[in-house]
């Protein structure tokens, strides 16, 4: 029997029953709806936490001092100062590395132009715009002579830029960060936001020489940041860094961390990625349950149409044509209801994103996933009441009352 | 020289094994019925007709004795192959008509090409259920459910479903048993119109006038063949239903 026909059979079969078939989607509809929409909203989330985690940069691995686990990133940086500048160097020398930075860091109340600004003051060495993927607006990065000269030039973001200079170029002008000149060279695109809701464009750069000794008088370094020379050498740079850090740090405990981008971005995604797991729970229970209530469903119907099912056969109907016939109907059900639930799944989630500002996006694999899943449904739910269908006897089939 | 006989029945029976006591429907029919005969099977209610019937149109399966359809043994045959023969060599009518509900006279009458082992075109099956349609007199009205059409338009689409496959064998359970004389008639004209283009017709009525329009009359009771025997002399529905019409004239005239 065509497959057209069939369906044309199967559709005007579940159209006459309209309140029963609507029901019977439900349970499909409710399951891949809300899996969807689910769905949609963490996959958002986490492209959003993906995006920040590529706006650190390229290719970077990150080396902090103390160890971290997991959320406890933030406390470990330089709890315990370890790291040296020498540290630093000794990485640049390490195959693969194409820059190195070593980071210092602390907050300063920093004066210019008759105004003053709380801000974050790094100092980083010229690779560090580099290494960040970030280009300068006006103006250029320090160079490397400005490090070794321990030179007064700083390199300011757009926010900062924004605050002390708002109606004037700063490139050449001169800020006072703890009444210490620096004079501006350069001043950094727009970056947003990081991953932890800091405005990155916050901050001021100055060498780190100039850090250590003029600001914060530190011997230590927080952390160095590291860039590889392809994706594919990040790994290999990670374990070469470790060989290289472990016999300078002759401690008991290892007082450094490794990490690079990637895992940065797994650990931020991990709960997204629990919550992937839980919903795929969700949504195969929720399968099961629509897709008993379609073999019930299909089951009435078989009992229902038994005289149908005899003069079908009286008039040559095999077994096969039955059994693809009431098969075709109930994974037109399931299809129907899958299809509904990802167009309402959809919908909330983009209501729900109008709403609360919150990214969604549905992907597509997860669109194939779900038809297929509720034609599958489909399938295994209508077999046993089509089979059951074809194995009938045509003259008890037509006796049947 | 003779021809291969379509049906070759040798004592043929048929038990239903309900509950405690068996019925024994058909007890030992012998029959051999050749290419383009037109058969009348009679006899009292009960008596095993459509029991018979459904045996011969490879509906059921009988118990003992053997049936050879076309030279077949119908025994050595699978569920499929019953199916395919059910498909192309017979149609069959039902004493009830059993007629798809909720389902238009014309797609009805499309159903038995929809199994067809030949993919029959769309185009060509509404052709061909159309002209069934017609050939029986039924031309208008294809698009109503069996609910909204007449017992006797029911019959009609009934004739058109069995006949829209080209069968070579027709056969009927009381073909006639819900009409009026004069669609009787015109019944059994389309059956005599059939007849003479070659395919080969049983019919089960209960009526002698019916019967009167068969070739071949077998009686059956209880199951056995009492007696079977030539038509003689035989009905022609033409002039009959001319008969028939100047009677009714005549009554409006008086
Ligand atoms: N499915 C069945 N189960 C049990 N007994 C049956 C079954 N079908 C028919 N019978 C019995 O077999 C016998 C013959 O029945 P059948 O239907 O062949 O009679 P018939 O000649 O067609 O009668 P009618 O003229 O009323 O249609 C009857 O005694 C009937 O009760
Ligand atoms: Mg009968």
């Amino acid at each position: 029997m065509r497959i057209l026909a069939t369906l044309r059979l199967a559709l005007r079969a579940l159209r006459r029953n309209k309140m029963r078939s609507v029901l019977t989607m439900l349970g499909i509809i409710i399951g891949v709806g809300s899996v969807i929409a689910a769905v949609s909203i963490t996959t958002g989330a986490t492209k959003q936490v993906e995006d920040k985690v590529a706006s650190l940069g390229q290719n970077v691995i990150s080396v902090f001092s103390g160890s971290f686990t997991g959320g406890g990133m933030r406390g470990g940086w330089g709890s315990s100062p370890t790291l040296t500048v020498d540290d630093a160097l000794a990485i640049a020398l390490v195959p693969g590395v194409e820059a190195v930075s070593p980071e210092v860091r602390d907050r300063n109340q920093i004066l210019a132009n008759g105004l003053n600004w709380n801000t974050q003051v790094m100092g980083e060495s010229p690779d560090y715009p580099q290494i960040r993927n970030w280009n300068m607006a006006s103006g250029s990065m320090f160079a490397e002579a400005d490090v070794r000269s321990v030179a007064k030039v700083a390199v300011i973001g757009r926010t900062v830029a924004d605050q002390l200079f708002p109606d004037s170029d700063p490139v050449g002008q001169t800020l006072r960060i703890r009444d210490i000149p620096f004079k501006i060279v350069g001043v950094l695109e727009a970056k947003g936001f990081n991953l932890f809701g800091q405005d990155q464009d916050d901050t001021v750069v100055i060498p780190y020489t100039s850090h250590m000794k003029r600001v914060s008088r530190r011997t230590f370094v927080n952390s160095i940041l590291v860039q590889a020379s392809s994706p594919e050498a990040i790994t290999k740079v990670q374990q070469a860094i470790t060989d290289t850090l472990t016999p300078r740090h002759r401690s008991v405990e290892p007082d450094f961390t490794v990490r690079t981008q990637l895992e940065l971005a797994q650990a931020m995604t991990a709960t997204a990625k629990v919550m992937s797991i839980l919903l795929g729970a969700i949504a195969s229970v929720s399968l099961i349950v629509g897709g008993i209530g379609i073999m019930n469903i299909m089951l009435v119907s078989v009992t229902e149409r038994t005289r149908e099912i005899g003069i079908r056969m009286a008039v040559g109907a095999r077994g096969g044509d039955i059994l693809v016939q009431f098969l075709v109907e109930a994974v037109t059900l399931s299809l129907i209801g899958g299809l509904i639930g990802i167009g309402l799944g959809m919908g909330a989630s983009r209501i729900v994103s109008a709403l609360t500002d919150w990214p969604t996006l549905t992907p597509v694999w997860w669109i194939v996933v779900a038809s297929l899943s509720s034609g599958l449904v489909g399938i295994f739910s209508g077999f046993y009441p089509a089979w059951k269908a074809s194995q009938l006897d045509p003259i008890e089939a037509l006796r049947y009352e | 020289m003779q021809p291969n006989p379509v049906i070759q029945l040798v004592e043929l029976t048929k038990t239903y094994h309900t509950g405690e006591v068996d019925v024994h429907a058909v007890r030992g029919v012998s029959l051999q019925v050749l290419p383009g005969e037109f058969v009348a099977v009679m006899g009292a209610s009960g008596s095993g007709k459509s029991t018979l019937m459904n045996t011969i149109g490879c509906l059921d399966r009988p118990t003992g004795g053997s049936y050879r359809l076309d030279g077949i043994d119908v025994a050595t045959l699978n569920r499929d192959a019953l199916a395919e023969i059910r498909n192309e060599k017979i149609g069959f009518i039902f004493q009830g008509f059993n007629l798809l509900a909720r389902t238009s006279a014309l797609e009805n009458v499309e159903m038995p090409m929809l199994y067809n082992h030949r993919r029959i075109p769309a185009q060509e099956q509404r052709e061909r259920a159309r002209q069934a349609l017609e050939l029986v007199g039924l031309g208008a009205r294809t698009d109503h459910h069996p609910s909204q059409l007449s017992g006797g338009q029911q019959q009609r689409v009934a004739i058109a479903r069995a006949l829209v496959n080209r069968p070579a064998l027709l056969l009927a359970d009381e073909p006639t048993g819900n009409l009026d004389s004069q669609t009787s008639i015109e019944i059994m004209g389309v059956f005599q119109k059939l007849n003479a283009v070659g395919i080969t017709i049983i019919m089960v009525t209960h009526e002698l006038d019916v019967a009167r329009f068969t070739k071949r009359r077998i009686v059956l009771r209880d199951g056995k063949i009492l007696t079977d025997e030539a038509v003689e002399p035989r009905s022609i529905a033409e002039t009959e239903l001319q008969r028939l019409r100047e009677e009714q004239q005549a009554v409006k005239l008086a």
